[in-house]
Parts: structure tokens; C-alpha cells; sequence
């Protein structure tokens, strides 16, 4: 006769020991060694004692005061597959460690094994969200290490689909948001107004989403015919909605209570974690590549930068509202001043030739046949490109050896990094502003675990 | 190019850094001395930290002096207030490649070292939970090793037998 | 009670009918939002395609409440473990939906990260392909997995074609993922 209590017992031991992660995970306080700990509770951002009162390291508190919950990788509010480790006392945050990936996918790996002219199908799934600024910092450490120039107006194009891009991300991060808070209609609306980005990107892609797009001398295709039509009637839609969202979440007294003053972070502690994007703007650091670094055509864009002063949750909604309002800015002013030429280099080693030549010559055939068979060659060299992605920097860095593949492919991944602000961010919130945490910080699973 | 921080220990080789304003190839004593030397000299944050695993392609350019070994870690410094990038080259070892953590530099490498423990199997003297970060935790060997397998299935374009 | 006496129309029909009916018209997706795909899901729940249309659009995100599992994305080792905890903690009747080529054949990715098929971990009714597949394909995967639902047999069970000293023997017990899954595959 089986004991069934036995049994359940047994299955959950065995179902906790198949699913946990061990060390990955956050301990006791018991066999936490001293300088982890103090690095769980943010103590070595310190810094002079300026920003965090050493006394508030809780080293006197007791294993058996605290509880450690999971949350995740299965949680609604976790944008995907993040996993936590909360200790909690009652029902504040003590410790947390985040625990990722839940969803490596080997890209780096797989990235070895494509050729140049492959890379961008593997790169543009990497942030999901933001697949033609995956593509752009990609392709554009290609044409760094071949020295081609990109032709005018395919750098417009190019801009004109990150700036695109850029509105639909932030659009799916106010939808989220809206629905970790419990505002589900922001949900709705925000998936609506995306779809308008969606059906351009699909007219001018072919596809929806992960476009490769963007590729290594310039973009896949031309803009469609009456694209300025398209494209306005984006822009007036969205940007008149935005005053929408003012109305339904910015002056909601509910949504405030939840957001303002709420995980503050200052300048300091953002450039030691390395934060980049709407985390290091909220605290007042006006830095975003497009303004600081200029790639693209953006010095010859006008557009505002927008930063926060308090680095409260707020600001960090603030300005990815404003962010939206801005991008259409330059969305506006690509249309006006869109030149006119060829989309994509006309160097024969990464173009191949076009459509109509195809059925006529058989060296544009074979051509068509190596490059898309071989690919071409990239000269010897290492390279680092960074472009500002809607979560921050976002770095490739490529190493070529001479051959048709990369050697190596590393892409620095804003939200990889940005992750490392949640346990500062939650400390001493209740287990509630911990979800509005997660949400502001903004992680894309995708980039986090590559 | 730029000249290098006052405060850098003596001799570290560098070169034109095309993308970056300098790249510096330190050894693995002046490592940490020469990151703290740039933080000092206002490059506020530590942008990147990877590994490559130079297996396959020993040759690859160096400065003369600079001893090519198997693993590299790549550092990326930003400057906010100059605008500036550095790149920082260390050549961490052969078998068991072995560099000191920048942890204390910059606490926002933590994750970023993790990662290149996990993928590389570089490890980092005094990282306060060097453990890994995108594997299981029983996962044997480094998968971005060159000698480690992709793990590629060959792709059946028929129905294998068998009950589903 | 002779149907004389009812008040109203009436139709008869036999009770599997009538469950088939009723489990069809409110299938429950679980929430299991793994990658891209995850975000076409949302866009599917979103207001222009509206999968309110087919008593769907209650997202559970407890396993015990959900008779449907979209495995929306790319299913990494790490993740198959709790995927299978995830699936074995919803009750039956339970049906699972692989979207997207990531989930239905690793894809793109075919490497030592990606679980090659989530097949291997969990029994699924309906690939839907594409990369990611627009919501007119999951909506289309849906409809077939709703005419399967309508026609299927209504007192088939997940397990019941496992050994029984298996199901009963504790000490052979093990979770269900195949150990190929967690081994790494060194040259």
C-alpha cells in the first residue's frame, strides 16, 4: 500500500531539486559570506558613505526573522523569464538577487557559425523589442571593420525605422507597465497604437517583427510608395494618443501613489552599475548616444533629450512617455528631409546585384550565388559599435579573423546590465513596488540572456 | 590616440584603437592598477567585459612585447565627461585563465564577469559570487570555448519512427 | 416530468456533445511567455485581433486555472525543467500549443542552449509556425486545436499510457525531462 503523503512529498523534493539552481540562487543569510552580503545590500556602492549610511547594512538580522520566496520564472509581472529571489521581512524587500537565464540561447555561439550576411537574421532576435537597432549596432561594426561608406539615404531609412522602432518599444513598455499596475486598459491601448508601427514595418520589411532589416551596407529594401502618407498618419495618431496616456496614467492619483518617489537611484550609483538609457537619464545625466556620440545623421536631427531628477520610478515612466513624443519628432523631420539615391551601397563585395540583373547575366548570378552562399570577407580586426537602444547602450563587439564568419560576436546588452539595479532598487520596498521595479527597469529577457 | 592616465603603472603597451580613442594591452599585474588609473582620470563608467577565446586564431594582430595567450578579456571604458572609449586588452592565460576582478573598480562588472566565467570559464580573483550566470548550474564545460561543441543536431527531413 | 410540460424549445443532444461544446467555447490560456513570441501573444489578446472572439482572452497566470499552454518561444535548458513543473501542475483536460519554429524545432538555433522541439518535454497538439507567427496564425492554430477539441474523446487522459508500477513505484520516480536535455555536448 502507498502512503500518498509520502509520495507528494517526495515529488515536490524532487521537482524543487530538478528546477533549482543552486549557488545561482539567493542563500541564507547564514552561508552568505560577509562580502556578499554586503554586495547584495548594495553597500560597495557606498562610495564615501555618500549615498547609502553604512549602519543600514542589516548584518544583525536573523535567518529565521526573513523568508525567501521565488518569484518567477513563470510570473506574470516578470516581462518574460526573470526569476527573483526575494528575502523578505513581513512584507518588505531585504535582499534579492536576480537569477537569469531562463532564456540563453546560444546566440553568441550560433552568431560563430553565420556569415556576415546571416548575422542579422541571429542579432535581430536578440531584443525583441527593438529589432532594427539590433541590427543597425550590428551592421554597423560590419562596415566599420570593411571601411564602406553607407549611402545618404539609407542612413535615413535607417533612422527613420530606429526612431520607429523606438515609438513601438516604449509603447509595448507603457502597455506592460500599465498592466503590472493594474491600469489593463493601458494594455489595450498600447498594443493598438503598435499595431500602426507593425503594419509599416511589415509593408516596408515583409515581416511584423525581427525584420532584418537593417543589414550590412545599407537597408533590405526601399521605403514602399507613399510611405510619407503612411508614415504621417502614424505620427499624428500616436502622438495625438500620448495626451491619452497623460489623462489615463500620469495624473492618475492611484498610478502616482505607486510610482512617485518610489525605488529611487542616484547619478552616483548609476555610472557604478554601469546603468545606461531612461535609468541613467531619470537621474538627472543628460547621456544618450544619439546626442552624445552621434552616429546616423542624428547631429543633423532636432530632438530634445529628455532626463529626470529624482531617478524615482516617475521619472523613469516620464521619460518613456516623453521619449515617444520625441522619436516622432524625428520621425517628422526624416520625412521632410529624406534624401533621394540608392538604399544600399553599391560596393559589389556586400551588395548583391539587383533583382532584374539576375535573369540576364550570368556573372550577376554567380555573384547573387557566392554572396549569399560564401558571403564576403571582412579584413582582420576588432571592433566595438554602439548605438543607444530604447533600454540604453547597445554595444557589438565583433572580432574578425579574415574569414566569411565572425570570429567572435559579443553584444553588450543594456537590459544585462541594467538588471544589476534591481536588488539596489527593491531594497526596503514592499514586495508591490518591487513589480513596478521590474517593470520600469525594463529588461528584455531576450537581450538579458542572449 | 590618446596618452594614457597619469596615474597608469609604468610600461603598458598600447595601440591605435580605431573605434576607441586608445586600447591598451596590460599585463595581468598592471591590470587592475591601469583600469583604477582611467576611472581616475574621468572615465566614469566600465561599458563591456568579455572574453574571446583565441584558439583558432593565434595570429591575430599584437603589439610587439604583448606574449599572445589563449584567452583575452576585452574591457570597454566609456567617459561621460569626455566622450571618450578606451579598450583595454588582457591577455588572461592559457589553460586556466586567471585575471583580477574589477569589482572593486566598478561594481557594475559583476554580472559582466559572471557572464565570461560562465561562457569562458575565466576566473576572477576576489569577485565576490563567481558562479554561473546563463547555464544551469550543473552544466558541464564553457560553451563559447572553441573547443566546445555548438551542440548541432542534424536536421531529419523525415518522419523518424518511434511513438509520440 | 413528461416535455409536455416544459415552457420552452428544447433541443436534445448527447452529454459528450454538450462537454466537447462547453470545453471548446472556454479554453484558457496559461500565460507562458517565453520569448518574441510572447509578444505576438499579447498582440493577439490586444484589441485588433481580439481573441475575446473565442472565450480566450482570459490569461490565467496560475498553471491550476489554465487549460491551454502556449509555449510562446524558444524553450532553453534551463527553462525545461520548469516548463514541465508549469505543465504538470495544470489539471486535465489540458492541451498545449507549440508557436512559433523555436518552440516546434529549436529554429534558427540549433545549438547547445535550445531544447531542439519542446516535444521532447511536453506532449503538443498544434505547431504553429513561423518566427514569429502573426496572430492570424496562432488565432489559426487555435481554430484547429478548437475543431480537435470538439471532436476528440473527451475521457482521454494525458498519462494514460504509462506503466502503472511506474505511476505507483516511488523510488523510479523521476521528473519528466529527459536527462539528454541537461547534458552538455562537449566536441
Amino acid at each position: 500500500m502507498i502512503d500518498d503523503t509520502v509520495r507528494v512529498a517526495e515529488r515536490i523534493d524532487l521537482l524543487t531539486a530538478e528546477t533549482s539552481e543552486g549557488e545561482q540562487g539567493l542563500q541564507s543569510r547564514a552561508s552568505t559570506s560577509s562580502g556578499q552580503l554586503r554586495r547584495e545590500v548594495g553597500a560597495v556602492l557606498r562610495l564615501d558613505g555618500k549615498t547609502l549610511d553604512p549602519s543600514s547594512i542589516d548584518y544583525e538580522v536573523r535567518d529565521d526573522e526573513t523568508m525567501i520566496i521565488n518569484m518567477g520564472p513563470a510570473h506574470p509581472s516578470t516581462h518574460g523569464v526573470l526569476r527573483l529571489m526575494l528575502e523578505l521581512d513581513g512584507e518588505f524587500v531585504l535582499r534579492t538577487k536576480p537569477v537569469v537565464g531562463y532564456l540563453h540561447t546560444g546566440m553568441e555561439k550560433t552568431g560563430e557559425e553565420l556569415s556576415y550576411v546571416q548575422g542579422g537574421t541571429n542579432v535581430t532576435r536578440m531584443d525583441y523589442l527593438s529589432p532594427v537597432i539590433n541590427e543597425l549596432s550590428y551592421s554597423m561594426a560590419v562596415e566599420k571593420l570593411l571601411g564602406i561608406e553607407v549611402p545618404e539615404r539609407a542612413v535615413w531609412i535607417r533612422m527613420l525605422m530606429s526612431e520607429l522602432n523606438r515609438v513601438c518599444s516604449h509603447l509595448v513598455w507603457m502597455a506592460t507597465n500599465g498592466m503590472d499596475l493594474g491600469a489593463s486598459s493601458m494594455m489595450i491601448y498600447g498594443l493598438r497604437e503598435r499595431e500602426l508601427i507593425l503594419a509599416f514595418f511589415e509593408k516596408t520589411a515583409g515581416l511584423r517583427m525581427n525584420l532584418n532589416y537593417v543589414r550590412p551596407g545599407g537597408v533590405a529594401a526601399d521605403l514602399a510608395d507613399g510611405w510619407q502618407d503612411d508614415v504621417t498618419v502614424i505620427c499624428d495618431t500616436i502622438h495625438d494618443r500620448t495626451f491619452d496616456y497623460d489623462q489615463l496614467l500620469t495624473g492618475q492619483p492611484l498610478f502616482r501613489q505607486r510610482m512617485v518617489g518610489v525605488a529611487p537611484i542616484t547619478a552616483e550609483e548609476a555610472l557604478a552599475l554601469g546603468l545606461t538609457g531612461p535609468l541613467l537619464r531619470s537621474t538627472g545625466v543628460p547621456w544618450d548616444l544619439r546626442r552624445t556620440m552621434p552616429y546616423l545623421a542624428y547631429d543633423q536631427v532636432d530632438f530634445d533629450v529628455i532626463v529626470g531628477t529624482y531617478g524615482d520610478n516617475f521619472d523613469r515612466y516620464a521619460i518613456r512617455l516623453n521619449e515617444i513624443r520625441e522619436s516622432i519628432r524625428i520621425v517628422r523631420q526624416c520625412i521632410e528631409k529624406m534624401p533621394s539615391g540608392d538604399y544600399r551601397s553599391q560596393d559589389p563585395k556586400v551588395t548583391p546585384p539587383p533583382r532584374a540583373r539576375i535573369g540576364e547575366s550570368m556573372e550577376a548570378l554567380i555573384h547573387h550565388f557566392k554572396l549569399f552562399t560564401e558571403g564576403f570577407q571582412v579584413p582582420e580586426g576588432e571592433v566595438y559599435s554602439a548605438v543607444e537602444s530604447p533600454r540604453g547602450e547597445l554595444g557589438c563587439y565583433l572580432v574578425a579573423d579574415g574569414g566569411a564568419k565572425p570570429y567572435r560576436i559579443h553584444v553588450r546588452a543594456p537590459s544585462f546590465v541594467n538588471l544589476q539595479a534591481i536588488p539596489l532598487l527593491m531594497r526596503g520596498g514592499t514586495v508591490s513596488d518591487a513589480i513596478t521595479v521590474i517593470s520600469t527597469v525594463d529588461p528584455v529577457m531576450g537581450e538579458v540572456d542572449r | 590616440m590618446i596618452a594614457l592616465p597619469p596615474l597608469a603603472p609604468p610600461g603598458v603597451l598600447t595601440s591605435d584603437g580605431h573605434d576607441a580613442a586608445i586600447c591598451c594591452f596590460p599585463t595581468k599585474q598592471q591590470y587592475v592598477a591601469l583600469v583604477d588609473a582611467f576611472k581616475n582620470d574621468g572615465f566614469e563608467m566600465c561599458v563591456d567585459l568579455c572574453g574571446v577565446d583565441y584558439l583558432e586564431f593565434p595570429t591575430r594582430q599584437l603589439p610587439s612585447g604583448v606574449t599572445p595567450t589563449r584567452f583575452e578579456v576585452v574591457v570597454n571604458l566609456l567617459s561621460l565627461s569626455r566622450r571618450e572609449r578606451v579598450r583595454i586588452r588582457v591577455q588572461a592565460g592559457d589553460d586556466e585563465p586567471e585575471v583580477d576582478t574589477l569589482f572593486d573598480v566598478y561594481p557594475g562588472t559583476e554580472a559582466l564577469e559572471r557572464e565570461a566565467f560562465d561562457m569562458f570559464g575565466v576566473l576572477f580573483t576576489n569577485h565576490p559570487d563567481l558562479t554561473r550566470i546563463l547555464m544551469p548550474e550543473e552544466w558541464e564545460g564553457h560553451p563559447l570555448r572553441k573547443d566546445y561543441g555548438s551542440g548541432r543536431i542534424p536536421v531529419q527531413f523525415k518522419q523518424t519512427p518511434g511513438p509520440r | 416530468m413528461a416535455l409536455e410540460d416544459l415552457q420552452h424549445n428544447f433541443l436534445t443532444g448527447r452529454i459528450e456533445d454538450l462537454v466537447r461544446w462547453a470545453r471548446r467555447a472556454s479554453v484558457w490560456p496559461a500565460s507562458f511567455g517565453l520569448a518574441c513570441c510572447a509578444i505576438e501573444m499579447m498582440a493577439t489578446g490586444g484589441a485588433d485581433f481580439d481573441i475575446a472572439r473565442f472565450g480566450m482572452e482570459v490569461f490565467r497566470n496560475s498553471p491550476r486555472q489554465a487549460d491551454l499552454m502556449i509555449v510562446a518561444g524558444r524553450v532553453s535548458q534551463k527553462m525545461a525543467p520548469v516548463l514541465r513543473q508549469v505543465y504538470d501542475q495544470m489539471m486535465e483536460p489540458k492541451w498545449v500549443i507549440s508557436m512559433g519554429v523555436c518552440a516546434s524545432t529549436g529554429g534558427l538555433f540549433n545549438n547547445y542552449a535550445i531544447v531542439q522541439g519542446v516535444d521532447q518535454i511536453v506532449p503538443v497538439d498544434v505547431y504553429a509556425p513561423g518566427c514569429p507567427p502573426s496572430p492570424e496564425t496562432l488565432m489559426h492554430a487555435i481554430l484547429t486545436l478548437h475543431e480537435t477539441i470538439r471532436t476528440g474523446d473527451i475521457l482521454k487522459r494525458r498519462d494514460e499510457g504509462r506503466p502503472l508500477h511506474l505511476a505507483h513505484d516511488q523510488s523510479s520516480w523521476t521528473p519528466e525531462v529527459p536527462v539528454a536535455v541537461r547534458v552538455g555536448t562537449p566536441k
